[in-house]
């Protein structure tokens, strides 16, 4: 093991460097420093290893302490989850670069950062690799637990009712999943992804199941009008948390529902598709408009997510057509986006927050000159938000709006446009008000060059990675995840 | 209707409890409670579920993902608990406000 040959199983090292990480940095919190980088070099590193493994030999797979399927538990990486690792990777990266410069001095709140992150990266490549789903529902509870204690360490009284409102939904809705597993495993006796995909077919006890689990995972994933406890949470949560929040954590959930739908639950009727789809429409609206109304920066990005969660719902009903591959790409491409993007921008808010020592933004247009580098990343993000080219959330509308064309559902396309329309409303608001004000007033806080240029380089990165758009589509497609679910789609 | 069937009913309406529980009280240690009682509910279930035949051995599968449950349910009942505190030392209620603030 550890040796770099085709063979080598990637998929436990994802997870292992992380987990040792975590471990290591809660018992000598004292060499947290020296030790995180490392770390992070090594997730990352076994990341590319194993994306090269899937994108080069195929589908990855690994039965765990060498018991097979039904009994035993598989790791399975193909083109879907290489993606989602590969996202985690490039925004956990820039966050851990972010965080070693933002906690540089209060020390008791680092202390806990390094191993709940940790935790918190572990628990997302272990979801991303599961094809097991109670093994799925663990590594769901860890996430949680984990991205909720992480709200709390801000220690503010808005922070700790976020946190606790998020954890009450948050158990709520594992549980619910849990129940739905359970169904299944009585129906079906297995748990394995792949042995359930073989073997579902509707029933009374399959649809049940599959209610329950979606009904879970909306939830957590905070679909319209079930967002309620996302703003709050996301916007009170110390600066590198709300970006992981937003970035990763609600896109784990709408993974999982996306890998059950297409490989886990029965033929899909057409009526739940249009309903996801219909509340994804009304979560770009609802969600744009509230953006608008905010007064505070914090919020108004975190309400930027819940219209952005919209987008990723549009594919349910987008896919129910000779195009789902389309559709269902369209999706992914967009959490890449979102995820370097509002990344990007929760930590450009976040520099401004602590360099003009509030973020309200009718008072923010007299703190934009020490913060310039972090001014722009929020404009070169909102690119991307707003889904302009080059960004890949260009791609992502473009093979929306193909989907909804080909597939002879026009009427999809005016909340992808109109969406747009809000974002470009919503992003300019912001950026207006450097333009508004000229009164020079310095700021309180220096911001280190470092902080502002990984803010720069995500946004960046969220713009430049739209060229690479065919290789990650050609990565996508590997194992072909996605083409899987056109043969029950209706015409 | 056999044995097997009662607990998973039991089970069941356990959950719905809990589920109701959670939505009306305001209190947040009523709601951990009724979150704990959603909890059982489905471990119920769960427990009934490797029911096979009278004269057979019991699945044992179910029953380690109680177990896996059990250990998830007390941590995050411990971590709740101490998140309540936490709340009610800082706003100095035992519930959540209304409406979100902002």
């Amino acid at each position: 093991m550890g040796t770099l040959s085709p063979d080598s199983p990637w998929t436990i090292w994802v997870i292992f460097s992380p987990l040792a990480g975590a471990v290591f940095t809660f018992l000598w919190p004292r060499r947290a420093r020296l030790a995180v980088p490392l770390v992070a070099l090594g997730t990352v590193g076994s990341v590319a290893c194993l994306v090269w493994q899937v994108a080069e030999l195929g589908v990855q797979s690994h039965a765990l302490g060498g018991w097979a399927a039904p009994l035993g538990i598989n790791l399975y990486a193909d083109g879907l989850s290489a993606m989602m690792l590969l996202t985690t990777a490039l925004v956990g990266a820039a966050v851990t670069f972010y965080a070693t410069e933002y906690f540089r001095r209060a020390s008791e709140t680092a202390r806990y950062f390094w191993p709940l992150w940790l935790c918190l990266w572990t628990a997302l490549n272990a979801l991303f690799l599961s094809w097991d789903i109670f093994n799925l529902y663990v590594a769901f509870e860890l996430l949680g637990l984990a991205a909720i204690a992480l709200v709390a360490l801000a220690g503010s009284a808005d922070a700790l009712t976020g946190a606790m409102r998020y954890l009450l939904v948050s158990l709520l809705g594992s549980l619910t999943y849990l129940l739905g597993v359970a169904l299944f495993y009585s129906t079906y006796g297995t748990l394995d992804i792949g042995l359930l995909g073989d073997l579902t077919a509707p029933s009374a006890a399959s649809w049940a199941a599959t209610g329950l689990m979606v009904a879970g995972l909306l939830l957590k994933t905070a679909l319209f009008p079930l967002h309620f406890w996302l703003p709050p949470a996301h916007a009170a949560a110390p600066t590198p948390v709300s970006a992981i929040l937003s970035a990763l954590v609600v896109k784990a959930s709408f993974y999982l529902l996306l890998r059950l739908w297409l490989e886990v639950f029965p033929v899909t009727a057409a009526g739940l598709g249009h309903l996801l789809g219909l509340l994804g429409a009304l979560a770009i609206v609802w969600g744009s408009l509230q953006a608008l109304r905010q007064t505070r920066l914090k919020l108004l990005v975190a309400y930027s997510t819940v219209a952005q969660l919209g987008y990723l719902f549009l594919a349910f009903p987008l896919a129910l057509s000779p195009v789902a591959a389309t559709a269902w790409s369209a999706s992914v491409f967009f959490i890449l986006s979102h995820a370097l993007a509002k990344a990007a921008m929760f930590l450009a808010a976040g520099n401004i927050l602590r360099f003009a020592g509030h973020d309200r933004i009718a008072e923010l247009g007299r703190a934009p000159y020490g913060v310039s580098l972090s001014w722009a990343a929020f404009g070169v993000a909102g690119i991307s938000i707003i889904g302009l080219p080059p960004s890949v959330g260009f791609a992502a509308k473009w093979l929306q709006l193909e989907a909804a064309l080909a597939g002879g559902q026009w009427w999809w396309t005016l909340p992808i446009v109109g969406g747009g329309l809000l974002a470009t409303a919503y992003v300019f608001k912001i950026i207006s008000c450097v333009f508004s004000q000229n009164g020079r007033t310095s700021g309180t806080n220096g911001i280190s060059w470092r902080m502002e240029w990984t803010a720069f380089g995500l946004s960046l990165a969220a713009l430049g990675i739209g060229f690479a758009a065919p290789q990650l589509l050609a990565l996508l497609n590997s194992g072909t995840p996605l083409a899987l679910h056109e043969v029950g789609s209706a015409p | 209707m056999n044995a097997a069937m009662l607990y998973a009913l039991t089970g069941a309406g356990l959950f719905a409890l809990g589920l109701y529980a959670l939505a009306v009280q305001a209190h947040l240690l009523r709601k951990i409670i009724a979150f704990n009682v959603m909890g059982s509910g489905a471990f119920l279930v769960l427990g009934a579920l490797a029911h096979r035949a009278p004269d057979q051995v019991a699945d044992p599968v179910p029953h380690a993902m109680v177990i896996t449950g059990i250990v998830v349910a007390v941590s995050a009942t411990a971590f709740a608990l101490v998140l309540m505190l936490r709340v009610q030392s800082e706003t100095g209620q035992p519930h959540l406000p209304e409406q979100p603030s902002d």
